[in-house]
């Protein structure tokens, strides 16, 4: 894998080496090496649950710098709804799209337009009854990621439409190449809530290839939009989207846009777990589709947002007071529904299996299980694992020593 | 001699445990590389298996060995036994009280999807004593 693809970083002068991130990790893709926390990228979902518990502000997202929109003539800036949230008393949205116009972006397409899009999508591709109940959305690219990784008989519940951001920067570039901007003069950027999302796009999850040049931090983004935003006199409409659209920035919007009533919304990466097991375990047979979100109250609790979640998630709902419910529609896009769904699908990762052979695997189950029961089971994570199981796991890879468990003699 | 041998405890009447050593079976069976649908069936029938346990039975213990070419599972509980086993293998027949329905078990679905799901089952129950369910998923 690319390098420069990781979505978390270490600041090896920050970190302390103390156990916090690597006990958060639902995917233990962390282990604390001499004294430093270190990421097993294979394993690594996106999630930022590291970058939001770390103490020390060690853990860093990946993202581009914002210099990085000058490398194109013609700019078009996509922002997440949850952008919208993060700005006190905002008389209108108008005023950050106009801003963005302001601080260097020739252009901009909401994402919310597009998630309208995929709402009416979503609805289409329910009603053609191929995909298995209960659907799970594909919005959250950390909830796909551990999927593909861990909930491997889930993966064909996952419905198979594009990300809002996918669409967006399709429509967008179609809309500039019209207006007679030449192609490569054009370069697509994401104001994203998310390291999850930076690596989805870089990657380009469910597409051939990438269909944006960048991916920007809103925190970023924030700071040079607040400088200029109060200044706007005059505000050129630019919204394009309803209350549906800006709805996708909270954990339940996506849910409730589709008009099921049989539907689940959970956010926060260990309420997510939680409803995968379920859902493994045959419990919610019942419920037509399932939104889940890594973060807290959805895409508003990204670690690249400035404000709390709930706070964001309040002014979001004064916001969508003042809009319609919807503006935007297939049908007056002209679009065929496939541009709405996945080009290719996802394809599972083997990230948790012992060993390619059964037999042999089954072999170092037996010897994981020994070692363990000469282990305190208190899952303390001196040792550099997260817990007495992921230690003994290490052990019978050959990765660590057996030797390494701190605290074995102590009740004995 | 490749086999492995695993134990756990199922509390009696807590909802929220309810399902953990399945989870655990569920995540073992990942490390070994088995086909999802397998997991699938094995994660059901044991689920409801322990889900059985917790309501009627104050729980129990579940017995796992995974050899080369399947799982077994044994439940076994000291609750109040089955008068009818027959009866309690039909669809939708349930001794279950509101109180438990209204938390969304109790559909009399448990005995049967156990033993749809499985490849070999077996009941064995005496009124008073308990009960034990033993069932294969071939990989």
């Amino acid at each position: 894998m690319d390098k420069s693809l990781h979505t978390v970083m270490l600041d090896p002068a920050k970190c302390k080496g103390c156990v916090s991130c690597m006990k958060r990790c639902p995917t233990e893709a962390i282990r604390v090496r001499n004294g430093k926390a270190t990421v097993l990228y294979e394993r690594c979902i996106g999630c930022a649950e590291c970058v939001r518990v770390c103490p020390h502000q060690a853990k860093l997202p990946a993202y581009d710098s914002f210099d990085i929109i000058n490398n194109y003539k013609y700019k078009i800036a996509l922002p997440a709804p949850s952008l919208y949230g993060q700005f006190q008393n905002l008389d209108s949205i108008d005023r950050v799209l106009n801003g963005l116009l302001m601080i260097g972006f020739d252009d901009v397409f909401e994402v919310s337009s597009a998630a309208e899009l995929i709402t009416e999508a979503t609805k289409k591709i329910i009603e053609e009854g191929k995909i298995k109940k209960p659907i799970i959305s594909s919005a959250c690219p950390a909830v796909v990621e551990l999927i593909i990784m861990g909930y491997h008989g889930l993966k064909d519940h996952i419905i198979d439409t594009l990300a809002p951001v996918d669409v967006a920067a399709r429509l967008a570039r179609e809309r500039a190449i019209k207006n007679g901007i030449p192609e490569e003069d054009i370069g697509v950027f994401f104001i994203s809530p998310c390291p999850a999302k930076v690596f989805a796009l870089k990657t380009g999850m469910g597409l051939k290839k990438p269909c944006v040049d960048g991916v920007l931090s809103t925190s970023e983004v924030y700071l040079k939009l607040t400088a200029v935003m109060d200044k706007i006199t005059e505000l050129k409409p630019m919204a394009k989207s309803g209350a549906s659209g800006v709805y996708w920035a909270s954990s339940s919007g996506e849910a409730i846009g589709t008009g099921l009533t049989r539907y689940l919304a959970a956010d926060g990466m260990e309420n997510v777990v939680t409803v995968l097991k379920d859902m493994e375990n045959g419990k919610l047979n019942y419920i037509d589709f399932v939104e889940l979100n890594a973060c807290t109250s959805g895409c508003v609790g990204g670690v690249l947002n400035i404000e709390n979640p709930f706070v964001a998630r309040a002014r979001l709902r004064l916001l969508r007071q003042k809009l319609p419910k919807a503006e935007n529609s297939i049908e007056s896009e002209g679009k065929p529904l496939d541009f709405y769904r996945w080009e290719e699908v996802p394809e599972t990762k083997d990230v948790f299996r012992l060993d390619e052979n059964r037999l042999l695997a089954l072999q170092k189950l037996d010897e994981i299980e020994k070692l363990l029961a000469t282990l305190p089971l208190i899952d303390c994570g001196s040792c550099g694992a997260p817990s007495c199981k992921a230690f003994a796991e290490d052990v019978v890879n050959g990765v660590v020593d057996k030797n390494g468990c701190v605290r074995k003699n102590e009740n004995n | 001699m490749n086999s492995l041998h695993l134990e756990f405890d199922v509390a009696g009447n807590n909802f929220v445990s309810a399902g953990s050593a399945s989870n655990e079976v569920k995540s073992t069976l990942k490390k070994l590389g088995t086909d999802p649908a397998v997991i699938r069936r094995v994660a059901v029938a044991m689920y409801e298996g322990e889900i059985n346990m917790v309501i009627h039975a104050g729980g129990g213990r579940a017995l796992v060995d995974i050899f080369e070419d399947r799982i077994k599972i044994v439940l076994a509980d000291k609750g109040p036994g089955i008068a009818d086993i027959e009866l309690a293998m039909q669809e939708g027949y349930s001794t279950a009280p509101d109180a438990i329905r209204e938390q969304g078990f109790g559909a009399g679905m448990g005995l049967p999807n156990m033993k749809r799901y499985s490849d070999e089952f077996d009941i064995q129950s005496k009124v008073n004593e308990g009960t034990t369910v033993t069932l294969s998923v071939y990989f």
